[in-house]
């Protein structure tokens, strides 16, 4: 008898394949068609974002957090200007707490919506992500129409939001919410019991409870595993404490649980959105402290004071007293939190980023497993990275 | 933050001293609560054992690794800060560790108790130089392959060291040394005054 030795194929992934959402380098160890052993190899989009925070004013620094997850970018802001404002110990005006709670979900869906638009893609279906991304184009019209950007926004500001939201872009939302359900309900009907798509998804990629809490899995990634747990939920920040909403959790882990849960949240998302057109007070949107944020436009046209004022905080900027804190807000994608170190001075000593796809990332050898090299492509469509946040 | 810690803040600070009081002596860590996070201070050499009962107590739960980074301090003897976060999702609350630790020293890996922690633990030996005993594949994750310093440290330059370009005579990629057309300029608008505090008393 003549033994054949068979040597497992070494296979290299990306970093530049339509499959890898971005620049992710696999090096794969195949045994034929199966993955033995996945090594992501990240860091080609590493900017040394932690480093040019430590050289900027806080006000500077700001913008870096929409370049993170450039799917999600105002979600980010938020995590930022909590850590800050909590060193700072700033109460908000309440209506500022309104309009950040109306862009973080007008955000989650704009995420979830290129999720499972590209999901779909990757699985063979282009309908849904043509669809969904005419829906993220009316979304974004929102985002220019507070911050004058469509993707990188900059809008939330320490002690509140930039701007006030204008009355219009309140009656567009609410005319846009009444037309989504329909976006979903076609969406639905084109995966939910597609064929190939369940064969797909269904029993792949799957994630135990245990394996999900050891991983440091969060969002979805969590919650697909049975594991009821989300922020807004458990340390509600801004005002999510006052809107209702309910936090959908998966049974078997899966690639088609997590789809499933992330339709769910854009419903209720669309839920959360619609209390706040109804509830939003009215009143100021940045705390009035001249230390903190500028002065009116108009008041600068006659008081040499608030020029002066204006010009230093644009200048020196704001002056975080010493201190640490970490503050974490639930991103689109899971965790996403800031651990701030001040010195007393108007640069951060100190910021590191905790983005919940890293983790996920380093969860992508056990996941895939046993799994065929198309299955990997699945697996890397459900954690839903992007490599703004991960490699930072 | 959330009512859920508020209604029994310290109640929680009470079991976390209970139990880390069975495995260290109470005069080695420093617990207290300050902005509605436990922060825990201790010594590098106690890390995995307080790691491994947070993790493990049936009362506390701190199942789910969220965080580890450290801090550059080029100034103090013991250079390096490092930090740990930890959450516990059956009781809702999250807990920092800290430490000091020399430059030259190494920590101990909690890979064995959190898997989660390998790439973080490789992220903080890239970027501030840090080595972990025992972990299993301790390589730089996010710079380049064969990339030289770690760049969060404070000493490492802003704008760094080399700089890349495709040389059209060699045919492939080239690391020069850095050559900035301006040089680097960094603005500091600090107020010169003294004494300038922002609190809300002098309003």
């Amino acid at each position: 008898m003549n033994e054949k030795q068979i040597k497992n194929l070494t296979l290299n992934f990306g970093p530049q394949h339509p499959a890898a959402h971005g620049v992710l380098r696999l090096v794969l160890e195949m045994d034929g068609e199966v993955v033995e052993r996945a090594d992501p190899h990240i860091g080609l989009l590493h900017r040394g974002t932690e480093k040019l925070i430590e050289n900027k004013t806080y006000l500077q620094a700001m913008p870096y957090f929409d370049r993170l997850d450039y799917v999600s970018p105002m979600v980010q802001e938020h995590a930022f200007v909590l850590a800050a404002e909590q060193l700072l110990a700033l109460e908000l005006p309440e209506r500022a707490l309104w309009i950040r709670v109306l862009f973080d979900e007008i955000t989650r869906i704009l995420n979830h919506a290129l999720q499972i638009g590209a999901q779909g893609l990757d699985l063979g279906a282009t309908t849904p992500f043509l669809w969904l991304f005419e829906e993220r184009e009316k979304l974004m019209s929102f985002y220019e129409a507070v911050s004058g950007a469509r993707l990188h926004a900059a809008y939330y500001r320490i002690g509140g939001v930039h701007q006030d939201i204008p009355e219009q872009t309140l009656n567009d939302i609410a005319n846009w919410s009444k037309g989504f359900h329909k976006i979903i309900n076609d969406i639905e009907g084109l995966l939910d019991e597609n064929r190939i798509f369940k064969q797909r998804t269904v029993d792949i990629g799957v994630v135990s409870k245990k394996e999900a809490l050891d991983w440091g899995f969060t969002g979805p990634m969590l919650r697909g595993s049975g594991v009821a747990w989300d922020l807004r939920k458990h340390e509600p920040y801004a005002i999510y404490d006052k809107v209702d909403f309910d936090i959908p959790v998966g049974k078997n882990g899966d690639c088609y649980d997590r789809y499933l849960i992330r339709m769910e949240e854009m419903k209720q998302s669309l839920k959360i959105i619609n209390q706040v057109l109804d509830k939003m007070p009215k009143g100021e949107v940045i705390n009035d402290n001249p230390r903190i944020s500028p002065p009116k436009r108009n008041t600068m046209k006659s008081s040499m004071e608030s020029l002066i004022s204006h010009f230093k905080l644009y200048t020196e900027g704001v002056r975080v007293p010493e201190g640490s804190v970490y503050r974490a807000v639930e991103a689109p994608k899971g965790e996403f939190g800031v651990y701030l170190v001040s010195d007393g001075t108007n640069k951060p000593y100190r910021c590191k980023i905790r983005a919940p796809g890293f983790a996920h990332l380093q969860g992508l050898d056990f996941m895939t497993k046993g799994h065929q090299l198309a299955d990997l492509v699945a697996c890397i469509a459900t954690m839903d990275v992007v490599f703004g946040e991960i490699d930072r | 933050m959330v009512s859920l810690i508020k209604s029994n803040k310290n109640n929680t600070l009470k079991i976390i001293s209970d139990v880390l009081d069975t495995v260290v002596d109470e005069n080695d860590y420093n617990l207290e609560l300050k902005n509605g996070l436990y922060l825990l201070n201790i010594n590098q050499f106690m890390l995995i054992k307080v790691v491994k009962i947070l993790k493990e107590n049936e009362k506390l739960k701190l199942n789910q690794f969220i965080d580890l980074t450290a801090v550059d301090y080029p100034n103090k003897e013991n250079r390096f800060e490092m930090i740990y976060i930890l959450l516990s999702i059956e009781f809702n609350f999250r807990i920092i560790i800290k430490f000091f630790i020399n430059e030259n020293a190494s920590v101990d890996s909690i890979t064995n108790l959190f898997p989660a922690a390998n790439w973080y633990e490789r992220e903080v030996w890239d970027l501030f130089g840090i080595a972990f005993n025992n972990h299993p594949d301790l390589r730089r994750l996010l710079t380049d392959y064969g990339f030289i310093g770690h760049p969060l440290r404070k000493d490492f330059p802003l704008s760094g060291n080399v700089e890349v370009k495709y040389d059209l005579n060699e045919k492939k990629v080239v690391y020069e040394p850095i050559k900035l057309t301006q040089s680097f300029r960094e603005f500091e608008f600090e107020s010169p005054w003294k004494g300038e505090k922002l609190d809300n008393n002098n309003e």
